[in-house]
């Protein structure tokens, strides 16, 4: 099944979930109108949280760098004296 | 004591201008993969930097049966650079890395390992997860990519948590049969054969990698690239 039917029948899903509590006014109606935007709301909230957490958290490491340039050093010297030219661009 | 079978890995390097990471790639990958059965595909675009000289070179020294040289005539995409090369893999499993030192060959025995442990089809390298990471990255470049992974999270569930990332090892016989059915272009490519992939219900694991941004060369991120992204995502969303 295509990705887009699963998210399609999810909402479908909670659409009609959301009608039949229109219908059957357990919840006062005029809260339940307000539902989707609730939900939408909070989705938003949500993926701004995961956004923010992540960016705060962003895995860095500087110490790879001043490796890479140990390799890099470690790389010429090796090729310096094989036929292989690695000057500088 | 069972007999270990040997596998031979085939790493294919698409490369366009890369005349002085090329041999830098070549050295360290010789350097970290010692007792392993690899040959190099590098497939270079017709680069007017003379980096198919420095292949030749490096093939004198390494031998032309380890480092392959099977290169095309202007610059034809990444998704046809993989396909060439698969043509010419004679390997059980196949890595794709770039050749600007941004995959650092140093991963490539995790990746095998893992590979061996789960008998995974596909190790993808992700750079968010705790023992990986980036080096180079602004606040504005992290924040975008952050919320580009977010987002495709959301939208996508593809299964493993660095979408973009192209620093991979697939069974020879999983990357022919993803590759063939993805057209995308550009990092988006990278985005739909992973997505295909967790779609087509391949068994995906993920090793932790750094990723060091561009040591020589000029990286690119702009609006247009995001505007490419998000017409990725929702390509992806509606045909997989």
């Amino acid at each position: 099944m295509k990705h887009i039917v699963k998210i399609l029948s999810m909402v479908v899903g909670i659409s009609t979930f959301w009608i039949g509590l229109l219908q059957a006014a357990i919840v006062p109606r005029s809260h339940t109108w307000l539902l989707p935007i609730y939900f939408v709301v909070s989705l938003g909230c949500y993926g701004l949280l995961m956004v923010g957490t992540g960016l705060m958290q962003f895995p860095t490491c500087p110490q790879e760098a001043v490796l890479l340039q140990q390799d890099i050093a470690e790389a010429k010297d090796f090729f310096k004296h094989k036929g292989v030219d690695v000057g500088s661009d | 004591m069972a007999e270990e079978k040997k596998y031979k890995y085939s790493i294919i390097i698409p490369t366009y201008n890369e005349r002085l990471n090329i041999a830098l790639i070549v050295y360290l990958i010789f350097k970290h993969l010692r007792d392993v059965d690899f040959e190099i595909i590098v497939v270079d675009d017709g680069s007017p930097d003379g980096t198919q000289e420095i292949v030749k070179q490096l093939q004198n020294l390494y031998g032309e049966d380890r480092v392959l040289l099977r290169a095309r005539a202007k610059k034809l995409g990444l998704g046809t650079a993989y396909i060439h090369g698969l043509k010419h893999a004679s390997g059980d499993f196949v890595v794709i890395m770039d050749a600007d030192l941004s995959h650092h060959p140093k991963y490539l025995p995790s990746f095998i390992k893992k590979q061996l442990e789960t008998n995974a089809s596909i190790v993808t390298g992700t750079r968010y997860v705790k023992g990986g990471g980036v080096h180079g990255w602004n606040l504005m470049r992290k924040l975008t990519s952050r919320g580009a992974n977010v987002l495709a999270q959301t939208l996508l569930w593809p299964g493993v948590s660095d979408l973009t990332g192209s620093f991979r090892l697939y069974k020879k016989s999983v990357l022919e049969d993803v590759i063939s059915s993805c057209v995308s272009k550009g990092y988006v490519f990278q985005m739909e054969m992973i997505v295909r992939a967790t779609r087509k219900g391949y068994h995906i694991e993920e090793v932790p990698i750094t990723f060091v941004d561009r040591v020589f060369g000029t990286s690119k991120l702009g609006g247009s690239e995001i505007v490419e992204y998000l017409k990725g995502l929702v390509y992806l969303l509606l045909t997989t």
